[in-house]
C-alpha cells in the first residue's frame, strides 16, 4: 500500500471511494516517489521534515505542478473514476478545474476583499452573481460561526481567524479533496491549541478525501486518522496513529515520538543484540496494535526493531544490587535538557539512550556530563518488531 | 563645561554631512532651484491672466489636456496587458522585447518623432498603405500628437505597472487558481485591483510626460497652432516672439508638474522611493 512498488503496473483506481495518487516528481537532485490513497470521510497526515517533499506532493494534487511519471485519480462513491494527472496519456486537468481546494500555509487571503467576498471568491469563480454568490458564502460563514468577521479585511484578522477563514474559503469550493498545507504552523502556540480542536471537527464532518501536511507530529496524530511519513521523498511508514507512536521505523520518527529506537537481531529468549552494540532483552511477543501495519510474528534470526521510552529508563550511580529489570548496562552522561516536567539525560553507551527523569531525581542523583551511571529497563517496556524490509536501502 | 559637552554632541551627531560632501550638495539644489525660483519671480504675473486667456494660449492648453488624457487612456489600455506579459512570460524573447520596449525611456524624443514620420509619413513603411487605402496622412494631425506622445510616454507606465507585477506576491493567483478561477478572472478580479496602486501613479507619470512632450512631436506633427500646438510648442514659439507670455506659458505647465509631485509624494517622497 505504500511502496512504489504499484509503478510499471497498469496503472487502476482501487475502486474505493477517494483519492488514488502515484506520485513521481524530480527537481535537481530531489526526487518524490509515493503511493497515497486516502478513502472518502479520511483524513491523511503526510508528516516529514522540512525538505521531505510534503509541500510538493500538495502542489501536485492541487494541480500547481504536473507529475513526471504515475497517475491521480479520484473515485467518488458511486464508482466513477475521474483522473487529473496522468503523464501516460498527456491528460492533465489544471488547478481551477479540480474539485480540489488548497489551504496555504500563510492562507494567501485576497487582501482586497472583504472576509464576505473572499469566501464568496469560488462561487464567482464558477460564474455566479455577486449576489448569489454572497448569499453562499454568508450561509458557510453563519454554519461556521464567523458572521461576525465577514466585514473586515483579511489585514484586520488574527491569525486564528485568517485560519478559519481560509478554511471557509476552501470550503466553499465544495471540494472533493481537501488539502491543508501546515495548517496551524503559522499560530502562536495558544492559538493553535483551540484552532487544533476546532479543526479536528471540521475535518471530521468534511464529506470527501482530506489530505494535511505537516512536520509536527502531534499535529498528525490529534487530526489524522491515517500518518504516511515521508522521508527524502519517499514514504517510510503509513500507518494509525497510535502505530507510527508505539512502533516507530525511522530514526526521524522515533525521535518525534519521542523513543528510543534500535535495530538488531533477534536470538534465543528474546534477547536482541543491537547492530550499535549492547542487547536487549524484549518481553516477547508484541501484541497487535490492532492497526494495518504488518504484525507477522517475531523469528529467531530475524531483523527486529526495538523500541524503549525513555521514561521507562532509570538511572543508577551504582551498579544496582537487586536485578528485577532485566536489562542493565553502564554509560556516561553526554548532555541533560530541561524539558516542561522532567529532565532528559543523554546517555552514550552499549546502547545509547535517552532517558526522561524527574527534576528530583536530578538532585538526587546530583548528575554531571561526564558521570558513570548504571541504566535499567524492565524486559516489558522494550518493544520489538521485525524490520520492514529494504529500511537502510538509502 | 556644557559647552564642551554641547560641541562633543555636534561632533558625534549621525550623518552630518562632511564639507566636500556638503558642498557639492548645496551647488546641486541651488543648480536646480534658480531656474525654478527665476520663473516664478520674473513671471508676467499681472499680464497673467490676459496671456493665459488669448485664443492661441487656450487653444493650446486644450489640445494638451485632450491628448495627454488620450495618449494615458491608450497607454493604459495598451500598456497593462504588455506590463503583464513582461513580467509574467518566461520566454528569453521577453527580455529583448523588454529592451525594446523600454527603449523610447532613453531615446532622444527627437529620433522617435523621425522614426514615427518614417512609418507613419504619408512614404513610411506603414503611412504609404493607409494613404494608399484611405486617404488619410496621419503627420500633423491632432492624432499625429497622440501618437508621439504615446510613443514617448507609454514606456513609462509599462516600466511602472511591470515593476509592480513583478514584486506582487503571485502566491495570490496561483491560491485563486486552486478555488477555479481562469487566467483572465484571476488578472480581473485579483491582479488587477492589487496593482490598481501602480497603474494610477504609472498613469499618473504617463500623463505628466506626455504633456511636457516636445521633440518627437514638433517632428511629426509639427507646430500649428490650434491643430498640433501643444502647450510645449506654445512655450517654444512663444519664446521667439513674446518672451514674457512663454514664461506664463511656463508657469502653468511649472503649477502642473507640482500638482504631479504632490499626487504622487507617497510613492517618491519618502525615503529609499523609486520609480
Amino acid at each position: 500500500m505504500t511502496s512504489g512498488a504499484a509503478f510499471g503496473s497498469p496503472a487502476q483506481g482501487s475502486g474505493r471511494a477517494g483519492l488514488h495518487a502515484e506520485i513521481a516528481f524530480s527537481r535537481g537532485d530531489f526526487t518524490l516517489e509515493a503511493v497515497l490513497d486516502v478513502p472518502e470521510k479520511s483524513v491523511l497526515a503526510v508528516l516529514g521534515p522540512n525538505g521531505s517533499g510534503k509541500t510538493t506532493v500538495l502542489r501536485l494534487l492541487a494541480g500547481l505542478l504536473a507529475l513526471e511519471r504515475g497517475r491521480l485519480e479520484v473515485t467518488d462513491t458511486g464508482g466513477a473514476t475521474e483522473c487529473w494527472d496522468d503523464p501516460a496519456t498527456g491528460l492533465f486537468t489544471p488547478a481551477e478545474d479540480r474539485a480540489c481546494a488548497l489551504v496555504f500555509q500563510d492562507y494567501r487571503l485576497f487582501p482586497h476583499l472583504s472576509v464576505l467576498d473572499n469566501v464568496a471568491f469560488p462561487a464567482r469563480a464558477r460564474g455566479l452573481r455577486r449576489g448569489e454568490s454572497r448569499q453562499q458564502a454568508e450561509v458557510l460563514l453563519d454554519r461556521l460561526g464567523l458572521t461576525a468577521l465577514a466585514g473586515r479585511r483579511p489585514p484586520q484578522l488574527s491569525g486564528g481567524q485568517a485560519q478559519r477563514v481560509a478554511l471557509a474559503r476552501a470550503l466553499a469550493c465544495e471540494p472533493r479533496v481537501l488539502l491543508l498545507d501546515e495548517p496551524l504552523a503559522a499560530l502562536d502556540a495558544r492559538t493553535r491549541l483551540e484552532v487544533r480542536s476546532e479543526l479536528r471537527n471540521r475535518l471530521h464532518d468534511f464529506a470527501g478525501v482530506a489530505l494535511l501536511v505537516t512536520h509536527d507530529p502531534l499535529e498528525a496524530m490529534v487530526l489524522a486518522d491515517r500518518i504516511c511519513v515521508l522521508e527524502h521523498g519517499r514514504v517510510v511508514q503509513f500507518g494509525t496513529p497510535a502505530e507510527v507512536a508505539r512502533r516507530p521505523l525511522t530514526e526521524y520518527v522515533a525521535r518525534l515520538v519521542g523513543l528510543n529506537l534500535y535495530s538488531g537481531g533477534l536470538g534465543g529468549q528474546s534477547r536482541v543484540t543491537l547492530d550499535g552494540g549492547g542487547t536487549l532483552v524484549t518481553a516477547g511477543g508484541e501484541e497487535s496494535t490492532g492497526g494495518e501495519q504488518s504484525t507477522a510474528p517475531l523469528h529467531e534470526g530475524g531483523r527486529v526493531l526495538v523500541a524503549l521510552p525513555p521514561s521507562a529508563i532509570t538511572l543508577h550511580p551504582q551498579a544496582p544490587l537487586t536485578a528485577s529489570a532485566r536489562n542493565t548496562w553502564q554509560g556516561e552522561v553526554t548532555g541533560l535538557e530541561l524539558l516542561t516536567d522532567r529532565v532528559r539525560v543523554a546517555v552514550s553507551g552499549a546502547p545509547d539512550a535517552l532517558v526522561d527523569i524527574t527534576p528530583a531525581a536530578l538532585a538526587e542523583l546530583e548528575l554531571v556530563v561526564g558521570q558513570q551511571v548504571w541504566l535499567t529497563a524492565k524486559a516489558t517496556e522494550v518493544i520489538a518488531y521485525p524490520e520492514p524490509a529494504g529500511r537502510d536501502e538509502r | 563645561m556644557t559647552s564642551t559637552t554641547a560641541r562633543t554632541r555636534a561632533q558625534v551627531a549621525p550623518n552630518r554631512a562632511p564639507w566636500p560632501i556638503a558642498v557639492p550638495a548645496v551647488v546641486a539644489v541651488l543648480f536646480l532651484l534658480v531656474p525654478l525660483i527665476g520663473l516664478v519671480l520674473l513671471a508676467p504675473w499681472s499680464q497673467l491672466p490676459q496671456i493665459l486667456t488669448e485664443a492661441q494660449a487656450v487653444a493650446a492648453l486644450r489640445l494638451s489636456l485632450i491628448t495627454a488624457t488620450l495618449t494615458t487612456a491608450i497607454s493604459m489600455l495598451l500598456g497593462v496587458p504588455l506590463a503583464w506579459v513582461l513580467a509574467r512570460s518566461r520566454s528569453r524573447a521577453v527580455r529583448w522585447l523588454r529592451a525594446l520596449v523600454t527603449l523610447p525611456l532613453v531615446l532622444p524624443p527627437v529620433v522617435g518623432g523621425v522614426a514615427l514620420l518614417l512609418a507613419y509619413g504619408r512614404n513610411g513603411i506603414a503611412g504609404r498603405w493607409l494613404y494608399q487605402v484611405t486617404g488619410y496622412q496621419i503627420p500633423f494631425t491632432p492624432l499625429a500628437v497622440v501618437l508621439a506622445q504615446t510613443f514617448v510616454a507609454m514606456p513609462f507606465l509599462v516600466v511602472t505597472v511591470e515593476g509592480a507585477l513583478r514584486s506582487m506576491d503571485t502566491g495570490l493567483e496561483e491560491a485563486a487558481a486552486t478555488l477555479g478561477s481562469r487566467r483572465f478572472a484571476t488578472f480581473r478580479r485579483v491582479t488587477l485591483p492589487l496593482i490598481t496602486p501602480s497603474i494610477a501613479a504609472g498613469a499618473v507619470l504617463c500623463w505628466a510626460r506626455a504633456l511636457g512632450e516636445f521633440g518627437a512631436t514638433i517632428t511629426f506633427a509639427g507646430n500649428l497652432p490650434g491643430r498640433t500646438q501643444a502647450m510645449p510648442s506654445a512655450v517654444y514659439r512663444a519664446f521667439e516672439t513674446d518672451p514674457p507670455a512663454a514664461a506664463a506659458l511656463s508657469l502653468v505647465l511649472l503649477a502642473v508638474s507640482v500638482a504631479v509631485l504632490l499626487l504622487l509624494r507617497d510613492r517618491w517622497l519618502r525615503p529609499g522611493a523609486t520609480l
